[in-house]
């Protein structure tokens, strides 16, 4: 194996720009949209008093749980030695970043008072997972940042393992608060369970290579840089394995709940309701986001390509955010049991299904926050060397033998 | 003003002091049988709430009356609480829900705010301390530093707040508000520092809404709450309700 060479990307076709400014008008749709529902007031969303948080909030959580997943790649080489990763760890760092960074502009321009983003970032209560996460999201930037310039600066090679190694230890802190966000919240029945966090954990791992494969193909195939079979086959069995994992915890996490009398309510209105969730969890997350992506990653027929490769990790994103969905929407759409074994009704929707139906703009800035994330990261690897001229199976497989 | 002038002023204060007390004690005396409802002392703007007290309401819904929302009414007139035609974006701090019993069909019905909890999950989540409660179990809003990010709605067991969806126009000045931020039932804190009750428990025509101060063995509501018993809302949650029922 020789060492790799990284190089910008020319960045001066005709393709780079239009996918640029596709990105960049999107962005500019989002930050319009903000505007339109700052402006006016949530009124005009989809959002109520009943369900609080809406689309852009599915957008957001999906990509803060995507962020640190991206960073698994690099974790693989920094913390587990698979130095066929190392290739990709900038990369990977840099779509931590550039993720992390989708998702906060999304729940900021989202809040009431997006004015007061400095009283979010000066005043916390600490017994509050939310204040936890600012802190988390805020030293997520920094030891990404510090991990990435290990990798880039020659002279701080040196350090690079050891901030690979507090970068994946902080990357499991954050997914563990993101995921209590919901996991902490004892008032609504689709809540209130621990296994919320490690099931945020592996959730992070399958939507954040996802994420990561996306870009990284689509790269490699519209620069006509060489991505070696060896690559693409391991990337393709780890998001295999990544879906496996999620599918795993979600049956957990489902099976609890209908094991215990109080939840099933809840679950039938999920897995079985005449509804969009359960549409979205059997259509959305199960055949789409989980069965299809798995045949793909493990049936010799799709053994390394290029092409299936990046279906699947559409489909995984696809599935997650139906996944984020079914549980920031629905957890909110099903009625509180205020008064067990009571039937409720009220001026104030208490005892029936919350309706929502997300409106354009909150569609619009979710999907402006995610096309942030892209265009940093195209935008990133012009200007400076995150990508390798070449990931041919030469230069990443250690077992590599131009005899062979 | 030499000494002797002073000391005779200040003799003075003390017998009207002391005279005014002797009245005010005898009043008290003879008014805890007629007006049990008024046992809110004035509290001076200077001084701050006080955790001897424990401000929270003692409902009876064996009183409460079908087709009645005079609670509702007094609480959206006292904060001017008017909607925009549009039921699910518009705040409600009070409301009134029917329950029927699954099983035998009997129904109650009950108002419903903000129950004012000891151990309260909104102020738990609030990530920048806008939730807040005061040392006397009222809970609060600080709309000043309230970001608007609605957690505390998500982790309310009882659905009690509103986030303000629009821009809102004649506020009351004892009861500000903001498009962007989150509010609920402030227990009236403006009329209850000043010795007086909650607008809805005032407005309630059959005395269903006792206000009081839990913390005193004395005062009507702890009296009968001792006596008559009472139930939380979801107790399981042991969140040590200000507010409690009976009947249900």
């Amino acid at each position: 194996m020789k060492p790799t060479t990284f190089r910008e990307i020319s960045g001066t076709s005709t393709g780079y720009y239009s996918l640029l400014g596709l990105l960049g008008l999107m962005v500019a749709a989002g930050l319009g949209s903000a505007y339109y529902m700052e402006h006016n007031g949530h009124w005009v969303t989809g959002m109520s008093n009943q369900v609080v948080w809406g689309m852009p909030h599915v957008f957001a959580v999906f990509l803060i749980v995507a962020a640190s997943g991206a960073l698994n790649v690099a974790s693989m080489s920094s913390v587990f030695g698979k130095t066929s990763y190392k290739p990709l760890a900038p990369l990977s760092g840099l779509m931590a970043l550039a993720l992390l960074t989708g998702g906060l502009m999304i729940l900021v321009l989202d809040l009431g008072r997006p004015d007061r983003l400095i009283i979010a970032a000066t005043t916390y209560n600490f017994k509050s997972i939310f204040a936890w996460n600012m802190i988390l999201y805020n030293g997520f930037f920094l030891i990404v940042g510090i991990y990435i310039w290990t990798m880039m600066q020659r002279k701080m090679n040196k350090y690079s393992k050891t901030a690979g190694f507090f970068a994946f230890l902080w990357r499991l802190a954050l997914t563990t608060g993101t995921g209590s966000i919901f996991g902490f919240i004892v008032a609504r029945q689709f809540y209130d369970a621990a296994i919320m966090a490690p099931m945020f954990i592996v959730m992070s791992f399958a939507f954040g290579l996802a994420c990561f494969l996306v870009f990284l193909l689509a790269a490699y195939k519209w620069t006509g840089r060489e991505i070696g079979s060896y690559l693409v086959n391991r990337l393709q069995k780890l998001l295999g394995l990544f879906v496996a994992s999620t599918l795993f915890f979600v049956i957990v996490f489902h099976m609890t709940n209908l094991y215990i009398t109080q939840h099933h309510g809840v679950e039938d209105f999920i897995l079985s309701g005449n509804n969009v969730y359960s549409g979205l969890f059997w259509v959305g997350y199960m055949l789409l986001g989980t069965l299809f992506p798995l045949a793909i990653c493990y049936a010799p027929a799709f053994r390394a390509s290029i092409g299936w490769t990046a279906t699947a990790a559409v489909m995984v994103i696809a599935g997650g955010l139906s996944q984020m969905y079914i549980i920031i929407i629905g957890g909110q759409a099903f009625p509180m049991d205020l008064f067990p074994g009571k039937e409720v009704s009220s001026s104030f929707f208490d005892g029936v299904v919350a309706t929502y139906s997300p409106t354009a703009p909150e569609v619009m800035l979710g999907v402006g926050g995610m096309a942030l994330a892209f265009a940093a990261t195209l935008f990133a690897v012009k200007i400076l060397r995150f990508l390798p001229l070449s990931l041919a199976d030469a230069k990443v497989d250690p077992h590599h033998s131009t005899q062979g | 003003m030499n000494k002797t002038e002073g000391s005779n002023q200040i003799d003075s204060y003390r017998r009207k002091l002391l005279g005014g007390g002797a009245a005010l004690a005898g009043a008290a005396t003879l008014s805890s049988g007629v007006f049990f409802t008024s046992v809110a002392r004035a509290k001076p703007d200077a001084e701050p709430a006080s955790s001897e007290v424990r401000w929270g309401f003692l409902i009876d819904t064996n009183k409460c009356v079908d087709n009645c929302d005079k609670c509702v009414t007094a609480c959206n007139d006292e904060f001017n609480l008017t909607g925009f035609g549009r039921p699910e974006t518009d705040a409600q701090w009070i409301r009134t829900v029917t329950l029927r019993d699954k099983k035998s069909g009997h129904t109650t019905k009950l108002p419903l705010m903000c129950q004012h909890c000891a151990h309260p999950p909104c102020v738990d989540v609030c990530p920048t301390g806008a939730s807040f409660k005061r040392p006397d179990g009222i809970v609060l809003v600080d709309k000043h530093i309230c970001i608007g990010c609605r957690y505390c709605m998500m982790a309310c067991p009882y659905k009690a707040r509103s986030f303000v969806h629009e821009t809102i126009t004649n506020q009351k000045e004892y009861g500000p508000r903001g498009k962007g931020t989150v509010e609920s039932c402030t227990l009236c804190v403006h009329r209850v520092d000043k010795g007086g009750i909650p607008a809805c428990a005032e407005a309630c025509p059959e005395k269903a809404i006792l206000f009081g101060n839990l913390n005193d063995a004395n005062s009507e509501i702890a009296r009968r709450m001792a006596s008559e018993g009472s139930t939380e809302i979801r107790a399981d949650l042991r969140l040590d309700l200000g507010v409690r029922y009976q009947g249900i």
